[in-house]
């Protein structure tokens, strides 16, 4: 039956039909469908674990008793699992281990572009890498295989092209029966990795490595198409594709087994054509290896080492290698008249519950005086009284302005962390650090322990949105849901501040800025750490919408700043400062103002109305209200 | 033997750029092509443009269309349609909601926000054909602005190759059944403001 699937789709389906029996995950961008994919499927075990070193263990787990199981991740996840992920590569497994990994070349959203190739390799664990949504499918009752026959996990690694792109499959396979029931087999030597039985467990990592790359000269997802015999190229996943269409006729290697790379193979194509090209995303993985072996082949001279690849940015490699002749001016890109578009990034959303901290803490941020550079902060303002360190997820779009409400976001839980670094150093402002609830519990404890251990002076803000919304809204351990939707025990994080020793926790609202500002002020100035937890639903995913505002146009017009300016000054240029208008409201970045004509304006169906009413607290002149019923 | 063909949705997160991307690609592929889509998202998952390739054809290798390699550019935002022009080929054909969903950088940073003319003749530099539609307006006409999604794609269905039922299939499989009578009334308005479209272009 044909299917269109994405590679996420298509890899919980090739797992389920693999015979998979418990699948973790913790949600990260491209890699996210791939458990909410697996938890709807009655007779697996799927759940969102508290983050990915959690997650790898678990999985770890379930195939050390004997069943098959799948532990899916993005990139920068891995980072977090390693320790976990290298450990199951010493002890092996019994039940098939697939861990899927899913890179984000181009960074759509993430904070950087690592190649978790090279995670294999360092492991010592067999990889896979399906060029589509077919292999991906196809490819998951092999990986599993190989994961049992060999005792050892096996990555398959993704790029966000692979895990997002939608492409036809032929789904031919059903739930394979399952082995037999799950079961401990006592093996100190196998599982208790004390020097004295870890040090036999190398030797035995590197031959079985030897023997997998046997293993793959025979794989039967590699392929070879032979065309032109001038111009042979090496490639793997989405980058493959790209190959395919920027050299119609030359021959090529397609390699769905990156580690171990089948030597043998890989000779006898590249003796079998003139000139030898690897066309891969990232570093040069596949390049030096082949390298390595003495071949004569060329790859990062020509492909960009950086960003996400298309198909024009190989053509124009090839056309600089003198591969593929250069395109005549007709066909050039075009480019339309208009120019210096208006940006559109991202935004919090309408309504969105981190709106008011943020407006908050980028007025306390900012003084009357002194200078900072251009393009990093608002243009009238300057001195910085905090430093606000940031988390990952939704709340990192605080950045942007009007806000330019934080800092720095380096990786899951480096608010709390860069936050106590920073004052320990001794720098001379406040430190305050935001995260969510999410990530709170995913990488926040051990740095709000260590703040409360080492008297920090601290403040914690956790944006507590009850739910993971950056990624599209999934359980956690403090939301009541499991991933599964079913009802789950709370983690209450206002407890597990207290607990871990911290006096100052506030629970507040997210939506009354007096309330905000008065708890972040009084915490910031007390001399011990303190936690103030920001409660208000994700309006996005609650779909919270109520009786849009509106502006009232007689009485919106120029603000208070007027009683700044000399009257004289005033009367003169009045046409001008009404021009201007007062823009306050503008100042809390809402997607639902508009301005226009000197006066703001609500989108009716943007605005969701009372619940926020952010824009009503700021308004000087009172010009913000409910339609009336 | 299926004709490739590159087609780029844009627009708003939020307007149902991806929900329209998936009804096309299904239908492709109930008419037997080779079908790949891929979005790109922003981080936001309102309020960022998205884009979203899709490409049919006998076989499609790549999921990203190259700049410059677009059949078709479907846009439900006239700023989006302008930011994305350079993946239409010469000759191309442009189908724009002209509905105005200026961003924060225009109301709160002073940007100019391009108007409608502005917008046709600067596509009208790459394109053959540029149809500036009020797709919104009508959308509202029949009682729900969201359905100005599929409209477009009624409108986009005159140019490609695949019988009514795939679309329909297409429309009915990835909405909920209270939403398909007005999502078809949309699908067949949108029909219908293509055929008096192309005969005022002559095409």
């Amino acid at each position: 039956m044909k299917q269109l699937l994405s590679g996420n789709e298509a890899i919980a389906l090739g797992a389920y039909h693999a015979g998979v029996q418990v699948a973790t995950a913790y949600p990260g961008t491209p890699s996210t469908e791939i458990l909410e994919n697996m938890a709807r499927f009655d007779d697996v075990y799927a759940e969102w674990s508290t983050n990915e070193k959690v997650a790898m263990e678990v999985g770890l787990g379930a195939a050390i008793a004997g069943v098959r199981a799948m532990v899916s991740m993005k990139h920068v996840g891995l980072n977090v699992a390693a320790d976990g992920f290298f450990g199951a590569a010493n002890v092996g497994v019994r039940g098939g281990l697939v861990v899927v990994c899913a890179d984000d070349p181009g960074m759509h959203s993430s904070q950087n572009e690592q190649d978790n190739r090279h995670y294999a390799r360092f492991a010592k664990v067999p990889m896979l890498e399906p060029s589509d949504s077919q292999e991906a499918y196809s490819l998951m009752e092999r990986a599993f295989n190989l994961s049992e026959e060999m005792d050892t996990p096996v990555m398959v690694r993704t790029t966000t092209r692979i895990s997002h792109a939608k492409s036809v499959v032929e789904v031919d396979g059903e739930r394979a029966e399952l082995g037999p029931p799950p079961s401990f087999v006592h093996s100190p030597t196998k599982y208790v990795m004390v020097p004295t039985y870890a040090r036999p467990r190398h030797p035995l990592a590197e031959e079985r490595i030897s023997r997998l790359a046997k293993v793959f000269e025979e794989f039967p997802l590699n392929e070879i198409v032979w065309g032109d015999r001038k111009l042979g190229i090496i490639s793997a996943g989405v980058a493959y594709q790209y190959a395919r269409e920027v050299f119609p006729r030359a021959s090529f290697l397609k390699l769905v087994t990156t580690y171990p790379l089948p030597q043998e193979l890989i000779r006898a194509f590249a003796a079998g054509v003139e000139t030898l090209l690897v066309v891969e995303e990232l570093d040069p993985f596949i390049e030096d290896i082949i390298k390595s072996m003495g071949i004569a082949v060329q790859g990062k001279a020509f492909v960009p080492i950086t960003g996400e690849l298309n198909t024009d940015i190989v053509r124009r490699g090839a056309v600089a290698a003198g591969l593929v002749p250069q395109a005549s001016t007709e066909a050039a890109t075009p480019t339309p008249s208009l120019q210096d578009l208006p940006p559109r990034p991202p935004l919090l959303c309408p309504g969105c519950p981190h709106r008011g901290v943020a407006y908050v803490l980028s007025r306390l941020k900012f003084g009357p005086k002194g200078s900072i550079p251009k393009g990093e902060g608002p243009a009238k303002t300057a001195r910085q009284w905090h430093i606000v360190t940031s988390d990952i997820g939704c709340y990192t779009l605080m950045v942007y302005p009007p806000l330019w409400a934080i800092d720095s976001c380096v990786c899951m839980g480096a608010s709390i962390t860069l936050a106590h670094g920073l004052e320990k150093a001794g720098v001379a402002e406040n430190t305050v650090s935001v995260l969510g609830d999410s990530t709170f519990i995913h990488a926040g404890i051990p740095g709000l322990i260590n703040m409360v251990y080492n008297r920090s002076h601290s403040t914690v803000i956790i944006l507590d949105n009850q739910t993971t919304a950056m990624t599209g809204h999934q359980g956690h351990p403090g939301t009541g849901r499991s991933a599964k939707n079913e009802e789950a025990p709370v983690v209450d994080i206002a407890e597990v501040a207290r607990g871990v020793g911290v006096k100052d926790v506030n629970v507040i609202g997210a939506f009354n800025l007096k309330e905000i500002e008065e708890t972040i002020r009084r915490c910031v100035d007390n001399d011990e750490p303190s936690v103030v937890i920001v409660r208000g639903p994700c309006t996005l995913h609650e779909r919270i919408k109520g009786t849009p505002l509106r502006v009232n146009q007689e009485l919106c017009g120029l603000g208070p700043s007027s009683a700044s300016i000399p009257s004289a000054i005033w009367y003169r240029f009045k046409g001008w400062f009404s021009e201007q208008g007062c823009r306050a409201c503008l100042d809390i970045g809402c997607p639902a103002i508009t301005f226009e004509g000197g006066k703001a304006h609500i989108i009716a169906d943007q605005c969701i109305g009372e619940s926020c009413s952010l824009c009503v607290q700021i308004c000087p002149r009172e010009a913000i209200e409910k339609v009336p019923d | 033997m299926h004709t490739q063909t590159d087609m780029l949705l844009t627009g708003v997160g939020g307007q149902g750029v991806i929900m329209a991307s998936d009804i096309l690609s299904s239908a492709a592929m109930s008419a037997g092509y080779d079908v790949k889509k891929t979005d790109s998202l922003g981080m936001a998952q309102r309020g960022g443009s998205v884009t979203s390739h899709v490409r049919i054809g006998e076989k499609v290798f790549s999921p990203l269309i190259a700049p410059g390699g677009a059949d078709f550019l479907l846009s439900y935002e006239r700023l989006e349609a302008v930011r994305s022009a350079a993946i239409l080929k010469r000759g191309g054909v442009a189908i724009v909601d002209c509905a105005a969903v200026p961003p924060l950088s225009v109301t709160v940073s002073g940007y100019y926000y391009p108007s409608i003319d502005e917008v046709r003749e600067s596509l009208g530099d790459i394109a053959r054909a540029v149809y500036m539609l009020p797709a919104t307006e009508m959308a509202n006409e029949l009682g729900n602005p969201r359905v100005s999604s599929v409209l477009c794609l009624g409108f986009l269905s005159v140019f490609l190759d695949m019988a009514e039922q795939q679309w329909l299939d297409g429309i009915r499989g990835h909405l909920p059944s209270r939403l398909h009578d007005v999502n078809l009334a949309a699908f067949n308005a949108g029909v219908e403001a293509a055929r008096e479209g192309r005969k005022e272009e002559g095409e």
